[in-house]
């Protein structure tokens, strides 16, 4: 474990935190976690349920302060500069994408809105949005009738819609068939390479193997961190979810 | 400002377009207005009387008369001694007994002081109270015409008077007191569900994490509950007015100072309702228990404030609407202005400040 020790915090680091704790009560749901993330990777946040992955994503959004130690998210303190944080990033979770009696114009310039941008920007980036996704046809409807994956898709481009430095996404897969989950890592990947640092927390264990970097989070630890492959490697396995499987079992389960 | 015209307009849209909030918004103060006015109305009506005329004599028989054409009254049943006013109470014949002591017109002329006893079924203690109130008017009235062609001489027995409602329209009643329900349930119980919806759908995280200010969450929220307030409150005058007759006798525009008032209060209400509520149901079961019962019992809308036990009546002195309906009664009713409802308006002026600063304080913890 001493390599996550002393990580470097370079220009290009999105997101560090260290030794970062969070209780609730005498329940510690993060214990310590010491990572850093760098422009532009896609990185994997992976644990079973009540790991403490959610925890950590509301802590770096700003939603829940940390108990002790030390956590920057784009540049900013989340002690200090919770506001400054919000300006840099962009959230989307399973539970919530979009609202449902809004049509997907509205939707969109919602958020745009929230977001301060003009209403000349918010035109113009859904234009090539409906462009790209060939989805003239859906700007009148309701979000509620519009299938899930579908949905999901319009949600994380809602939230990346003002280009922010990084993007959380809690879960973005959930309950959506393996076709339109690999299109969706498609736009993952595509939203990476414009330079925008993807934050991904996923119970999906195929879906681990698209990202740059992937931690494992059990009973509020990070237990494992690195490249898929060396990972697997390291442990000699063939897939993250056999890694999975490997080093959760040596923790309780 | 542009992020709050945002949530503004996105709440709009929620409103419009849920068919159960709309119904709620519009369908109930229209509802309560005609169940109040129509159906269940406190005024009396063709109550029937048990007459025991010990006397049957001239003035007496005018004074039967007198009741019966008034239209409250039906003469029921006449009889003729104490015994049977049991039986006729008890099979609901009569609600009212009015006895004449015997010599009632001699007594009158010689004394210038009769007696009559008016009994009343008090098993409905309200109901009781006002037929008394109406038969005491009756006879009052009766005698003062006498007085006036006999140049004062008579005196008058009974002393109530029913000051600024002297017919008991009911809607003067309920009509200050359905507005404070109204507006209690659209800004408290409306509100605080839809922002607990948005912390149950998970949306309301997604606000937090944006740029946007809890402040401006809030203002964002609470705007289209105040102006859809003020059309139920516009509503509620002219239904008040033009169906049951009942006119605005002080400043309309200190009418509705005052309705923002407590509709703002109302809001604050709600939105510390929706910190401590996780569930819609919670939230709504919190605002009717919590707000709405205490407005309608605990408020002098329907139970008199001054006929409650001592605790109670401490309670309701920490009742938003019991200070409302009382400023809206002297508004509406007798025409007073600031000056006759200043403290009133002071106490209303206080529990706002008071609540709205917990609310923003309690809605800034959440996060």
């Amino acid at each position: 474990m001493e390599r996550f020790q002393d990580i470097d915090k370079a220009d290009s680091t999105v997101i560090w935190v260290k030794n970062m704790t969070k209780k609730f009560g005498k329940f510690v749901a993060n214990d310590n976690l010491t990572f850093s993330v760098e422009k532009g990777e896609i990185f994997g946040f992976l644990g079973a349920n009540g790991a403490g992955k959610t925890t950590a994503i509301r802590i770096l959004c700003g939603l829940l302060s940390p108990t002790s130690g030390e956590a920057y998210v784009a540049g900013y303190d989340v002690y200090k500069q919770s506001e400054k944080i919000k300006q840099s990033i962009g959230y989307m979770s399973q539970k919530f994408s979009l609202y449902d009696d809004l049509n997907m114009m509205e939707n969109i310039r919602f958020f745009g809105g929230i977001y301060g941008l003009d209403k000349k920007t918010i035109e113009q980036r859904t234009n090539e949005l409906i462009e790209k996704f060939g989805m003239q046809d859906m700007q009148k409807k309701l979000i509620k009738d519009i299938p899930l994956g579908w949905k999901q898709k319009i949600a994380f481009s809602i939230a990346v819609l003002h280009k922010p430095k990084v993007v959380f996404l809690d879960e973005p897969t959930g309950g959506v068939d393996p076709i339109t989950r690999r299109q969706f890592w498609d736009l993952i990947n595509e939203t990476a390479e414009m330079g925008i640092t993807v934050f991904v927390t996923t119970h999906y264990m195929d879906e681990a193997e698209y990202c740059n970097r992937v931690s494992i989070m059990s009973e509020g630890k990070i237990i494992e961190l690195g490249k898929p492959k060396d990972l697997k490697e390291k442990h000699q396995v063939n897939s993250i979810d056999e890694l999975f499987f490997k080093v959760a079992r040596n923790v309780n389960y | 400002m542009k992020t709050y015209l945002s949530l503004v307009k996105k709440e709009f849209h929620h409103i419009l377009r849920d068919k159960r909030t709309m119904l709620i918004l519009f369908g109930i103060p229209v509802a309560l207005m005609l169940l109040f006015g129509f159906v269940i109305t406190n005024e009396i009506k063709t109550i029937g009387i048990a007459v025991l005329d010990q006397s049957n004599d001239y003035t007496t028989n005018q004074i039967v008369d007198r009741l019966e054409s008034s239209c409250y009254f039906v003469v029921k049943q006449r009889i003729s001694n104490y015994g049977q006013l049991e039986s006729v109470f008890k099979s609901g014949a009569a609600k009212l007994a009015i006895v004449f002591e015997q010599q009632f017109d001699y007594n009158l002329q010689r004394n210038r002081k009769a007696n009559v006893q008016i009994i009343a079924d008090a098993s409905d203690a309200n109901f009781a109270n006002l037929s008394v109130s109406y038969a005491t008017a009756v006879i009052r009235g009766y005698i003062n015409d006498k007085n006036v062609q006999k140049s004062g001489m008579l005196q008058i027995v009974p002393e109530v008077r029913m000051a600024y409602n002297p017919e008991l329209k009911g809607v003067y009643f309920f009509v200050p007191g359905i507005m404070a329900l109204i507006l209690m349930l659209i800004s408290a119980l409306m509100t605080s569900v839809s922002i607990v919806r948005e912390k149950e759908y998970g949306s309301m995280d997604v606000l937090l994490v944006s740029p946007v200010r809890p402040v401006e969450i809030l203002l964002g929220k609470v705007t289209p509950y105040i102006l859809l307030s003020f059309i139920n409150a516009f509503v509620i005058v002219v239904l008040g007015w033009s169906v049951f007759g009942l006119p605005v006798a002080g400043s309309l525009f200190l009418l509705f100072f005052e309705c923002f008032l407590f509709i703002s209060l109302a809001l604050s209400l709600g939105i510390l309702i929706s910190t401590i509520a996780d569930s819609q149901m919670v939230a709504m079961f919190v605002s009717a228990v919590g707000l709405m019962l205490p407005t309608i019992l605990l408020s002098g809308f329907i139970f008199p404030i001054e006929n409650m036990p001592l605790i109670l009546q401490w309670f309701c002195n920490i009742m938003p609407p019991k200070y409302f309906i009382i400023i809206l009664k002297h508004i509406m009713l007798m025409g007073n202005g600031l000056k006759e409802v200043w403290k009133e308006t002071l106490i209303l002026l206080s529990m706002n400040l008071f609540f709205i600063l917990l609310a923003i304080k309690k809605f800034k913890i959440r996060r």
